[in-house]
């Protein structure tokens, strides 16, 4: 994914492989997972179902399930999957040689 | 000196292509048959014209004996009246008699002299009265004896109903469904009724022997006297009216009037004559046509499909559709395949029905029985392997809808086959899914109605799994799966496709357990990440499959589990249960929920100095603090002091304990001191779902053990009853006896053993309510206690190897497993959502 220019929010290492962590970006949420290939995605951190914190969610390469009710989302764009409920927004999201995180603008479905 | 009375041609010449189609018979499937051919746009096809020997319109003849009854006027009972016909431009010969069909003419002759031309031709005749030879019934060669009746027609009826005025005493001849209702409905007119029947069981075509001697009582109590293996031999009169009948061992009866009700056979007198092949009845193909001649159908009692001859409305109605498909060309290939004989009927105000086999016949058939004669009920299944095939319901039919589903359609069954004659407190699975109303709600947690489903079974999705996704119906408790596979089976008619991810342990990874955990041991697969890696299609993870495959993986590794926290459900991450608003509720283990002033004081503390915003007792007797903040949970940890108590896992949750033999007067046995033993050996052990149990003193049973995934009885002389597969929650179900022991030793021994099996062979997230009549107490007993497999050493020896790995995930705690394991991940800034009580 390529470089985005915001200010750094977390750490890499604050995140470990396979999970997802909260992060506040100038007043949203946004959760940030870990894939297990090394790259990383950025979805709104509440689930628009009932609050859920998506960021405890179990991930895989395409998608997190919200851990209170299973409503699943694309890690790539926000769609939900499992019933085609209302998706939350993706955002770009990248870590510098250094591991230090940047949260960009949402990606436009 | 025929004359054609209208030639054919002449007609035609105006429509070419209408052909001639002659209806004879004007009774409910000869009627029904045109109905399906006008539906198919039979009318531009084919000019119609239906004979009929009744001078009436098309009527309802099972609704006869409601109109003797006096519940139905005759005019009620209608189902075309003749403006119908004209309507539908069709030419009804009613009170017309068809005398002779012509099959080389083409050409039918009728009783008033007139013919006519068929292109095709309809023979729906039915079936009459059949009076069994008898001294004095007939009065000459054509007409019985003034005050004999058969019970057939609409005159007859009426017959019946004027000559009763004024009469006391009436017989009926024949105890079968049609004898039985005549009773009832002379007995109505305020007759005095009694009913002979040959054969020694009442309704004996549908019911055996045990039905019918619970139905005769029925009737009998209704102040019918019944009468069986009598043979009537003569029919007494005077002054050429009946007064009575006398049996071949020469007693009497004396009666008023008299109806024959002995059984009906087919009209087929029209057919021998054209030449037709007739055995029982006309014989057809499995398009209803004549086997002798492609041009003529034959519908209804007439008909002989296969060597079966129905009675019955509900066939009637699919040979109707097949033959009007095929004559009109509209499903050439519509065939008839004989119908499976189900029916449901009110017989003299007895509630019955019956479908398929009334005993078993295979060594392998299943067969349930229940019988109260006092109450007049009497209800059978028969099942082959795992299909419904015969069912009699007999003073109570409540479960009729489901069952005459589920024999028809073949629907899966419960797996408690008592379910399906009683409402066991099962939530609604055992409802037929075609009665219930569209807005009923099927998933009660997700709140999905049966028409949300059956839109999405329209619109394509023909899996269960399918349905449950995107309608989310099945995702909340499950409680509803077998409710809604019948409503998605029902909504999809017969249509379900296999989904062949059922029967895989876990949906991203194909493969059923056994075979799963076979491979994972050849691989040596210590990891979740593994397993994906050397299993799944393209290696590719999968979110859903994770937390059931690090369950496995920990009870097959035990110590060499390799944990990978990123496969952990976040209650599994932070050993704590998530609520609602992103908070967690933390239960200290209270073994056998026998606690300490000492513990009580420091859960006090920690509730006080966490503003703790609940405290609850939970069902299993342990502390709830609700409401604590992720971020606090290493300090609440090791402020208690006290070990995980696995209220969040699919694990080993609690035993349930009463007061035993210390204090209570009643205990025969030291439940609370086992029930301690038995959490103290097990905590925390990981298994496909939960595993609640309690140990009670008495048979009093205040720890609800028989209500738990295992509970453990004391009984008077030291035993110990050990029941298994109970549930008090979503479902409810009573616990099998699997054993009973006279120590606690052998409790503890047969608990891992039996918790051990458990973990080994059910489905992810399959309770012991589910696991354990699918295996069948039988088969667990033998396995668990007897040893039938030799696999109790082992699965002892795995048992005390998880035991040996357990620790107390609270300590982790004190040294964060992975970076920010605690971190909040929602809301950033903590605003306490759910109200402080």
């Amino acid at each position: 994914m390529e470089e985005v220019d915001a200010p750094v929010v977390g750490h890499l290492e604050d995140i470990p492989v396979g999970e997802g962590r909260a992060f506040a970006v100038a007043g949203d949420q946004v959760a940030v997972f870990r894939l297990r290939d090394g790259s990383l995605r950025a979805l709104d951190a509440v689930c628009p179902h009932r609050g859920g914190p998506l960021a405890d969610g179990l991930t895989d390469e395409r998608v997190v399930v919200c851990p209170l009710h299973g409503y699943t989302y694309d890690l790539a764009t926000g769609q939900e999957m499992s019933s085609g409920a209302t998706g939350v927004c993706a955002y770009q999201v990248s870590a510098d040689e250094g591991g230090a995180i940047r949260i960009g603008p949402r990606i436009a479905r | 000196m025929t004359l054609l009375e209208e030639a054919p041609a002449a007609r035609n010449g105006h429509e070419p292509s209408r052909s001639r189609l002659v209806v004879v018979g004007n009774g409910m499937a000869g009627v029904r048959a045109v109905e399906e051919i006008l539906a198919r746009d039979g009318a531009g096809q084919f000019a119609i014209t239906v004979f009929g020997d009744e001078p009436y319109g098309n009527y309802n003849r099972i609704l006869l004996s409601n109109v003797l009854a006096g519940s139905d006027d005759t005019s009620e009972i209608y189902l075309n009246p003749v403006d119908w016909y004209t309507d539908n431009d069709i030419d009804l010969r009613a009170g017309v008699r068809v005398v002779r069909i012509d099959r080389f003419a083409k050409v039918v002759l009728a009783d008033d002299g007139s013919t006519l031309h068929y292109d095709r031709l309809v023979i729906a005749t039915g079936s009459r009265s059949f009076f069994p030879p008898m001294e004095g019934m007939w009065a000459d060669n054509t007409t019985l004896t003034a005050g004999v009746f058969g019970f057939r027609s609409l005159d007859d009826c009426s017959g019946m109903i004027d000559y009763a005025a004024g009469k006391a005493r009436a017989v009926v001849i024949g105890g079968g469904l049609l004898g039985l209702e005549a009773a009832r409905g002379l007995q109505n007119r305020g007759l005095e009724v009694e009913v002979v029947h040959a054969a020694p069981t009442l309704m004996n075509a549908q019911l055996d022997d045990d039905a019918g001697a619970i139905l005769r009582r029925s009737v009998e109590n209704l102040g019918i006297t019944v009468h069986t293996e009598k043979r009537t031999e003569k029919v007494l009169s005077a002054d050429g009216a009946v007064t009575g009948i006398e049996f071949s061992d020469g007693t009497q009866v004396p009666c008023d009037m008299l109806v024959v009700s002995a059984g009906i056979r087919p009209n087929v007198g029209l057919a021998v004559r054209a030449g037709l092949t007739v055995e029982r009845a006309i014989v057809v193909d499995d398009h209803l046509r004549s086997v002798d001649d492609e041009n003529i159908y034959v519908v209804g009692e007439c008909a002989q499909h296969r060597g079966q001859v129905y009675g019955l409305v509900a066939p009637l109605w699919e040979q109707a559709t097949v033959l009007a498909e095929h004559l009109t060309g509209t499903n050439p290939k519509a065939v008839y395949q004989g119908s499976r004989m189900a029916t449901k009927l009110k017989v003299a105000g007895v509630d019955v029905a019956a479908m398929g086999l009334k005993h078993p016949e295979h060594p392998d058939d299943e067969f349930v029985q229940f019988s109260e004669p006092r109450n007049g009920i009497y209800k059978t299944i028969v099942v082959r392997d795992g299909k419904l095939v015969g069912a009699t319901l007999v003073g109570d039919v409540s479960k009729v809808a489901f069952l005459m589903q589920a024999f028809d359609r073949g629907l899966p069954l419960p797996e408690e086959r008592i379910s399906l004659m009683f409402d066991l407190g099962t939530p609604s699975v055992e409802v037929g899914a075609a009665e219930l109303a569209d807005d009923a709600q099927v998933c009660n947690c997700n709140g999905v109605s049966k028409a949300a489903i059956v839109s999405c079974v329209q619109g394509g999705q023909k899996t269960v799994s399918g349905v449950s996704a995107a309608t989310r119906a099945g995702k909340g408790c499950g409680s509803c799966k077998g409710l809604l596979g019948q409503v998605v089976e029902w909504a999809a008619g017969g249509a379900v496709e296999e989904d062949a991810s059922a029967s895989w342990y876990v949906p991203g990874v194909p493969y059923a357990k056994p075979e799963l955990m076979r491979l994972i041991r050849e691989l040596e697969l210590h990891s979740v990440s593994s397993v994906f890696a050397a299993l799944a299609p393209e290696a590719a993870e999968d979110a859903q499959s994770k937390m059931g495959l690090a369950s496995l993986l920990q009870m097959m590794w035990a110590e060499e589990y390799v944990e990978e926290h990123d496969a952990r459900f976040i209650n599994d991450r932070v050993h704590a249960n998530i609520q609602r608003d992103g908070t967690f509720s933390v239960v200290p283990q209270m073994k056998g929920g026998v606690t300490s002033s000492e513990q009580l004081r420091k859960i006090a503390d920690v509730a006080d100095k966490y503003e703790v915003p609940l405290i609850k007792l939970t069902g299993g007797q342990r502390i709830d603090l609700l409401g604590i903040r992720k971020e606090d949970l290493p300090a609440v940890w090791a402020d208690l002091d006290m070990p995980s108590g696995f209220a969040y896992g699919k694990s080993f949750r609690t035993v349930k304990t009463c007061v035993g033999t210390d204090f209570c007067r009643f205990g025969v046995g030291d439940s609370t001191a086992l029930g301690i033993a038995i959490e103290e050996r097990f905590k925390g052990i990981a298994g496909p779902g939960k595993m609640k149990l309690a140990v009670t003193g008495c048979p009093r049973n205040c720890a609800e053990a028989l209500c738990k995934d295992l509970g453990v009885v004391a009984v008077e002389g030291g035993r110990w009853e050990i029941y298994v597969g109970g549930a008090a929650g979503a479902h409810v179900r009573k616990g099998d006896l699997l054993a009973t022991v006279t120590s606690a030793a052998e409790v503890m021994t047969l608990t891992g053993r039996f918790l051990q099996y458990y973990r080994e062979s059910a489905n992810w997230l399959e309770r012991t309510y589910s696991w354990v009549p699918r295996m069948g107490i039988e088969h667990l007993r033998a396995v668990v206690v007897d040893d039938s497999e030799g696999i109790a050493e082992r699965l002892d020896a795995e048992m005390q190897k998880a035991v040996d790995a357990y620790r107390d995930p609270w300590t982790d705690g004190r040294e964060p497993a992975t970076p920010g394991q605690f971190r909040p991940s929602l809301p950033l800034t903590v605003l306490p959502q759910v109200p402080v009580r």
